[in-house]
């Protein structure tokens, strides 16, 4: 190891010879062609990055739904509010360090003042008058945008949709259509859809980026995210917490269609052979990835019970029910 | 489990696990055999081991945290070589489990030992000099605490030797999947207690800083006349007191769900993951600002000093600190949002932690006016100072938008989030603590660092920084979640990991410059040597000592008028010559308790993650063996007299 490095050495000594020199070319350099070098890195660093990110997407930025393009608006409003401080200070900092650096005699200078109220009074009341208002914009959001909020004043009926997150695989159970899909699910556009969400594995968290926000999956518990496609597309969703080992796998993707392609897709699901009951789904909540699957028919009380398994206390530890014990 | 399998690992043979195997048992090899050959052991007991002296004891922190940094780093170095390369088909150097192993130890290991290391480093190192005391007020509790925190940095280690692995769980372990449902093997234990081990450790640390600042202040500096790094650790450790109970108070509750199948965070059985979080939090995000409020101190002095002007708006900074040291405990809701509590709830903890952006940013604004008409010299300790304004504002910024629940919704736990804390860390506390290593380096040392290197080492730091994380940022924007161990191509997304990938060997970069930059100041030291004890011109009083100071540090204690007490004392000739009158004092006698306080308890955490009862039984009446051996020793000072400081100086006082 040592005698590795040490026969490496002259590839430190050279790196540190070309800083070296890159330094006293710096040096003979005047302020302005200073400025415009570092100009002209950072120009290049953005070019290079916005050619990497070109033609990709940017989900966040380019919303698909109702509740995803709010959240979008809020972040741009949040960003841009920011600079009001972030501006000033980057500008003061470059500006106060070269004015007043040690060379620069000329500059007034006065060791013992250190304190002005009228200045103190700036830095305290701007960004509090700045966070107020992002406290009020943040307080109305809130509620406005709260995951069990239903969304209100849509063309079409509200759809639930019951979310299981398993070792590592999402379940999708359409309780009005009894039917169940894997890893995938169809919705119908400029259609409410409220998430009934909950876990029968480690916590998961529900995200569809270009749909909305996302909300943790919890075992015992019922989570709710309200979200509605504003257009047809196909939309990625990811569990965005850490459950296990195969958890970099738990995607699923978001169909939306219009009304009439749903109600085609429903069909062809109520034809499939498989149908979920319980030891179908003793099998599916196995540790382990899973393709796209689809289920004709579904217990209805299936996702009542996976809630309310965990809440019982009959002695028994509910993961027995992976080996196919009878639970409900 | 319940039984100990050397060596033996689940997934067979590994070629990375085996190489840090390898390079922890060939390097420990390596000092033992050196410590032999040159016949240093008795040195390194007496000068070291058993030392009572806080410089000392604040050079082993950060020797300890420096080794971790360079074991944390090579874990990031991993895993951006992970996510580089492990696009649609290809997998990349490790399988999904050992790479969430990597992260979690990332984590884990910068936040509790090399963060908390360097930090309490830095306290010890200049602390009470600053304050004009001989010691901390406690000097055993202070050994006892680094004891207690190398114990956990040593089972830290001691996972990948013996058992093999450590928890893939994430750096915080949430419940349910840190429970022994879904993590059986001991890697979580291991967790448990290498941290439950630091945290006490650490726990007892803000004890003693606390009472060190509140009762050791030489007369005549009043609360209000202390330095602003004193007040920043004032507020740090006030966090420490409240914070850290809390902590191991949810570790043991997971260790008893875990060891002995208790349902405090079960799913099962009315246990509840989600008081684990809230529990978790209501410590972590304190911990975030008791690593940033010292960098804050830092900054403060090293501003002032190398403007040559007194830090502005003083009162308006302790204010601001002690605002920060409120609020941090009332925001801890934020890293959750995504529970659904609802509106209210949300809102509340929301508009919180926007309101610590008014305090942090008010100290920003009182930095740059520092330097206004002041006479700026740009050493590398200043040139740490601009890059942190510029990364820390930039995640200023984020954390606003995190802070707003309905922008949190869509960019939680994504790299977003990932690369927001990355700046709160690396561009706040790490700049920071470089800064203080640079700045009171000759303090301790004797001797300046070489300040070429030092600047090339910030360039790479700050260049390397962008790189790595201006794409994570842009990724978290197209989606990509955090801990990922491979992703679908047809994201796109795996051109920026590789830009990232670049970032980080840029740092790397930085990280070996600084390693040179050690090594050509210890072979230029004679160059470089301070032999007027305030190289930078400064105006704390820790620079009113010799560099390095004697181990009393001072032989008079000083008397304080102003706030920038040795500046003033510069300024006023004649205060100076009127010198106190001399009385003899006691200083600490060498302890070994503190070492084995921490053996014990490394032994019993050992011990409890490995279900060895009667090793358990050992480690327990050890550590209380050794609190009453000590306890009931009367022998624990001595006193220095005139003659004594007058021999060991080789002149007159």
């Amino acid at each position: 190891m040592l005698q590795i490095i040490y026969r490496a050495r002259p590839i430190f000594t050279g790196i540190v010879l070309a800083l070296a020199r890159g330094e006293k070319l710096m040096k003979k350099m005047n302020n302005r062609d200073k400025v415009g070098l570092v100009a002209a890195l950072v120009v290049a660093v953005i070019v290079i990055l916005i050619m990497l990110v070109y033609g990709n997407n940017l989900q966040i930025l380019n919303p698909k739904g109702t509740i995803a393009s709010q959240q979008r608006d809020l972040l741009v409003f949040a960003a841009l509010l920011s600079l009001v401080v972030v501006l000033p200070v980057f500008f003061m900092t470059g500006f106060i360090a070269y004015k007043y650096r040690a060379s620069n005699k000329k500059a007034r200078y006065t060791p013992e003042w250190d304190n002005s109220n009228k200045l103190e009074a700036i830095w305290w009341g701007v960004p509090i008058l700045l966070i107020t208002i992002l406290s009020v914009v943040t307080y109305k959001t809130s509620h406005s945008l709260d995951p069990f909020r239903p969304i209100e004043n849509a063309k079409n009926e509200t759809k639930t949709i019951q979310v299981v997150a398993l070792q590592y695989k999402w379940l999708f159970i359409y309780p009005d259509e009894n039917i169940a899909t894997v890893n995938y699910l169809n919705i119908p556009e400029d259609t409410p859809v409220k998430f009934e969400i909950t876990s029968d594995a480690p916590m998961n968290s529900f995200w569809v980026p270009q749909l909305g926000g996302q909300i943790y999956a919890m075992s015992g518990m019922s989570t709710e995210l309200n979200l509605m496609a504003e257009e047809p597309g196909t939309y990625e969703g990811y569990s965005a917490n850490i459950s296990g080992a195969g958890f970099s796998d738990m995607n699923f993707q978001v169909i939306s269609t219009n009304r009439a392609d749903y109600e085609t897709w429903v069909n062809g699901i109520k034809h499939v052979p498989k149908s979920l009951d319980l030891d179908s789904y003793n099998e599916l909540a196995r540790p382990g990835t899973s393709d796209r699957e689809n289920y004709s028919s579904v217990d209805g009380d299936l996702y009542a019970n996976v809630v309310g398994k965990y809440m019982s206390n009959k002695g028994e530890s509910p993961h027995k029910s992976h080996e196919g014990t009878e639970r409900y | 489990m319940g039984f100990l399998t050397l060596f033996a690992h689940h997934r067979g043979f590994d070629p990375i696990l085996f190489g840090g195997q390898a390079m922890m048992v060939v390097s420990g090899i390596l000092v033992v055999a050196a410590l032999t050959y040159f016949k240093k052991w008795k040195w390194l007991w007496k000068e070291w081991l058993t030392t009572l002296d806080h410089k000392k004891i604040g050079i082993m922190y950060i020797v300890v945290s420096i080794i971790m940094l360079l074991r944390g780093f090579a874990d990031a170095l991993m895993m951006r070589a992970q996510q580089a390369m492990a696009s649609g088909d290809t997998k990349g150097i490790l399988d999904a489990e050992h790479f969430q192993q990597v992260f979690t130890a990332h984590g884990t290991m910068m936040i509790f030992f090399v963060a908390m290391g360097l930090m309490f480093g830095l306290i010890n190192l200049v602390l009470p000099q600053m304050l004009g005391a001989r010691d901390v007020a406690f000097p055993f509790l202070n050994s006892t605490s680094l004891w207690l925190f190398v114990a956990g940095a040593g089972l830290m280690n001691l996972s990948l030797l013996v058992g093999g692995e450590f928890a893939a769980t994430g750096w915080l372990a949430y419940p349910p999947l840190s429970e022994l449902q879904y993590s059986p093997g001991p890697g979580v234990d291991y967790w448990i207690w290498s941290v439950q081990i630091a945290g006490i450790g650490s726990l007892l640390s803000g004890v003693n800083f606390f009472t060190t600042i509140l009762k050791m202040r030489a007369p005549g500096m009043t609360l209000m006349k202390m330095p602003m790094f004193a007040w920043s650790v004032l507020g740090s450790m006030i966090l420490i007191l409240f914070a850290f109970p809390i902590l191991t108070a949810t570790l043991a509750m997971l260790s008893l769900d875990r060891t002995i199948g208790m349902h405090f965070f079960t799913s099962d059985f009315g246990g509840n993951p989600m008081m684990y979080i809230n529990l978790i939090w209501a410590w972590g995000h304190p911990e975030v600002y008791i690593l940033v409020l010292p960098a804050f101190g830092i900054f403060s002095e090293v501003v002032a000093t190398f403007s040559g002007k007194r830090l502005f708006g003083y009162k308006s900074m302790v204010g601001a600190i002690m605002a920060i040291t409120f609020l941090s405990y009332v925001v801890w809701l934020h890293h959750f949002f995504t529970m659904g509590a609802g509106g209210n709830v949300n809102a509340f903890f929301g508009i919180m932690t926007m309101i610590i952006a008014v305090p942090t940013g008010v100290k920003v604004f009182n930095w740059l006016f520092t330097m206004y008409r002041g006479r700026v010299r740009f050493t590398s300790p200043m040139w740490w100072f601009l890059s942190f304004v510029f990364t820390f504002t930039i995640g200023g910024v984020t954390g606003v938008m995190l802070a707003v629940p309905a922008i949190d919704f869509q960019v939680h736990n994504s790299l977003f989030l990932v690369a927001h804390f990355h700046n709160m860390i690396i561009g706040g506390v790490v700049f920071g603590y470089f800064a203080g290593l640079t700045y009171w380096f000759p303090k301790i040392f004797g001797f300046k660092l070489n300040e070429r290197l030092g600047k090339y080492a910030v360039a790479c730091w700050v260049g390397g920084f962008a790189l790595a994380f201006i794409p994570l940022y842009i990724l978290g924007i197209m989606g990509a979640t955090r801990r990922l161990d491979h992703y679908d191509a047809s994201m796109g997304w795996q051109q920026l990991f590789i830009v990232a990938g670049v970032g980080v060997l840029v740092i790397g970069l930085g990280v070996l410059f600084q390693i040179l930059q050690l090594a050509v100041s210890i072979r230029d030291r004679n160059k470089n040597r301070d032999t007027t004890g305030d190289p930078w011109n400064a105006r704390t009083l820790e620079w009113a000592t010799s560099s390095p100071p004697p181990h009393y540090n001072f032989a008079e204690i000083p008397e304080v008028t102003d706030r920038d007490a040795f500046w003033d004392m510069k300024q006023n000739k004649s205060q100076k010559a009127k010198k106190p009158d001399f009385k003899s004092f006691y200083m600490p006698n060498n302890s070994s308790g503190g070492m084995f306080i921490g053996l014990f308890a490394g032994l019993a955490g050992f011990a409890v993650i490995w279900h060895i009862a009667w090793l358990i039984a050992v480690g327990v009446a050890g550590v209380i063996g050794t609190i009453i051996l000590r306890a009931t020793n009367e022998n624990t000072e001595y006193k220095m007299t005139k003659q004594m400081i007058e021999q060991e100086r080789g002149s007159k006082l």
